[in-house]
């Protein structure tokens, strides 16, 4: 296969593959191209693709996070326990934020724990998440004592059910988070620095940039992009399930190796994290509307992970 | 520029009697060697006679043990790679340490990015301030590149090496130290990296050339340098040194005699 194509076909083959999804999803049902089925799936694609833009930010680094889902969780059960305890000299509103505020901040802290073992202590990210996944997880059973959190009232529920102009509130965080992400990535210092470091952390250092610092920071905003998804799903089910966001982390990672960020670090982009968070989404959607089993949805959806995976690597040649 | 060759200006740098010992093993043992402006020294030996161990005293990495370095007639300790450039010290490593995944210019400006504005961490790249002047450098060093924005990962060695030295000359420097700029290049490729070292000199920079090929070093060196065992053995205007003479001095045929420092 010439050069060129190969060139065109990693730069713009999921492009193809997003389209030809809508198209044959769009002959299949006469109901998947109405605009309440189409925000309907942005909408539930919002939270696995906000905590995709930190972890697109993580392995640009060459690093992982799999301690997202519990992270997400945690933060999303604290918020919801501190809504239930409204103090009665608080007004509402206020004390909303404070919650909100206060879960954002559990996930901010538990991506710097994660930053700090990684880059400090020197233990590999997959091993210090993992932990984290599991310390996370346990928090959350015992903050919850194993039962759900639930009935928050219309105000905290508008995170998720909310609209602006016709769109519901989740597309706008989640477009407006891609967005700056995108910014942040492409046209900052850091954010060029993000991709030097996956792709030679040793020559970030001898140009004399603290590379550590950087990447300390970029797990904490990691944690950021999951406590917001939690507090995003606990609004969205009116409810903080002790068991919510369970096995998140395989679907953003999914996303993001998905859109083609390398592993290795250096390489990927938050717009086609953003399309690879669509194209997962579509096939669930398109296996419901032709009633596939559950079970056997998981089986497609993990077949064409690796098929897309195997493609690229084709198309990559050895490199 | 000339007129360097007849009348020695004043050293750049001066090493005296630097020392350096890994636990029981001396790597250098009384090192005396001046750079002067406009001068490329060739420095060689053998694997193990100390060229890696001196240049990263130069550049920062290792402090030495007893000695003392000049430059420009003070003073100075070089305590790491920060102290190392801040004197005007630049090293292209033998690995280039180049970030394969970025274009030309980001490679070039790696570190010390022109930025338009900024909101505290948050700072704006001018990529089109950087790719003018990244153009700049390059024709000044007389290398042409098809497209600044490929990525370095998909250059050749050559011009891996040119962006890695264009790198090196963008702080404009007083002192290079290039480190084997040939290993890694293709026959064709090595006479582009010469005549790169030699536009150098025009400059007005000190240069430490260091390669295991001698036919380059007697190529682009005024004064080839000979450290054998961690002691510095000969110090030889090219004039009166020869292939071989050198290679008797490196694998210690002739032992050292005292030249001028």
């Amino acid at each position: 296969m010439p050069n060129h194509w190969r060139t065109w076909a990693l730069d713009y083959g999921l492009y193809v593959v997003f389209a030809l999804l809508l198209l044959i999803l769009s002959q299949m049902s006469p109901y998947f191209f109405t605009v309440s089925n189409l925000l309907n799936i942005g909408s539930q694609v919002a939270m696995i693709a906000v905590v995709a833009i930190g972890m697109t930010m993580v392995i640009l680094m060459g690093e992982i996070d799999l301690s997202v889902g519990s992270v997400a969780a945690l933060a999303g059960a604290i918020t919801a326990g501190l809504i239930h305890a409204l103090p009665s000299e608080w007004p509402m509103g206020l004390w909303l934020a404070f919650s909100i505020t206060t879960g954002m901040l559990i996930g901010i802290v538990a991506g710097l724990v994660n930053g700090l073992f990684v880059v400090w202590g020197g233990i590999p990210s997959f091993i210090v998440t993992l932990g984290a996944l599991s310390i996370g997880r346990g928090l959350v059973l015992l903050y919850t004592g194993g039962r759900p959190i639930f009935g928050f009232g219309d105000a905290f529920g508008k995170i998720s059910w909310g609209h602006l102009g016709p769109v519901p509130l989740p597309i706008v965080i989640m477009l407006s988070l891609y967005l700056l992400a995108w910014l942040f990535l492409c046209k900052t210092q850091l954010g060029r620095y993000i991709y030097a470091i996956g792709a030679n952390k040793e020559a970030v250092e001898l140009a004399g940039v603290n590379y550590r610092r950087i990447k300390i920071g970029i797990f904490a905003l990691a944690g950021a992009f999951s406590g917001l998804a939690g507090i995003m799903l606990t609004a969205r089910l009116d409810s903080a399930q002790p068991t919510a966001a369970v096995g998140w982390e395989l679907d953003v990672i999914a996303a993001v190796v998905l859109g083609g960020a390398s592993l290795y670090g250096g390489r990927g982009t938050v717009a086609k994290t953003l399309v690879g968070a669509f194209i997962l989404q579509l096939i669930s959607n398109g296996l419901n509307l032709l009633e596939v089993q559950a079970y056997w949805q998981q089986i497609a959806k993990g077949s064409i992970i690796l098929a897309a995976l195997l493609v690229e690597r084709i198309l990559r040649g050895r490199r | 520029m000339k007129t360097s060759d007849q009348i020695p200006s004043a050293p750049l740098a001066e090493i005296r009697g630097i020392s350096k010992r890994f636990g029981g093993v001396v790597a250098l043992d009384q090192v005396n060697l001046t750079i002067r402006p406009g001068e490329v020294i060739g420095l060689v030996g053998d694997n193990g006679a100390g060229k890696s161990t001196l240049i990263k005293i130069l550049s920062g990495a290792y402090l030495p043990d007893q000695g003392e370095i000049l430059f420009e007639g003070q003073s100075v300790q070089i305590r790491n790679p920060r102290s190392s450039k801040d004197l005007g010290i630049e090293t292209v490593y033998q690995d280039l340490a180049l970030v394969d995944t970025l274009d030309v210019p980001g490679n070039i400006f790696l570190g010390r990015e022109i930025v338009k504005f900024g909101f505290g961490p948050l700072r704006v790249l001018d990529k089109s301030q950087m790719a003018r002047e990244a153009e700049n450098i390059l024709q000044r060093l007389g290398i042409s590149l098809e497209s600044l924005q490929a990525e370095v990962g998909l250059l050749s060695g050559g011009q891996r090496q040119s962006v890695a030295i264009s790198r090196a000359i963008l702080t404009e420097p007083k002192l290079i130290i290039l480190d084997e700029p040939t290993a890694a290049l293709a026959v064709m490729e090595v006479g582009h990296v010469l005549e790169l070292v030699h536009n150098l000199r025009e400059h007005n920079i000190g240069l430490v050339f260091i390669s295991h090929v001698l036919q380059e070093v007697f190529e682009v060196a005024d004064r080839i340098v000979v450290l054998r065992k961690g002691r510095k053995v000969a110090d030889l205007v090219k004039e009166e040194a020869s292939i071989d003479l050198v290679v008797n001095y490196m694998v210690g045929k002739i032992e050292e005699k005292k030249t001028h420092a």
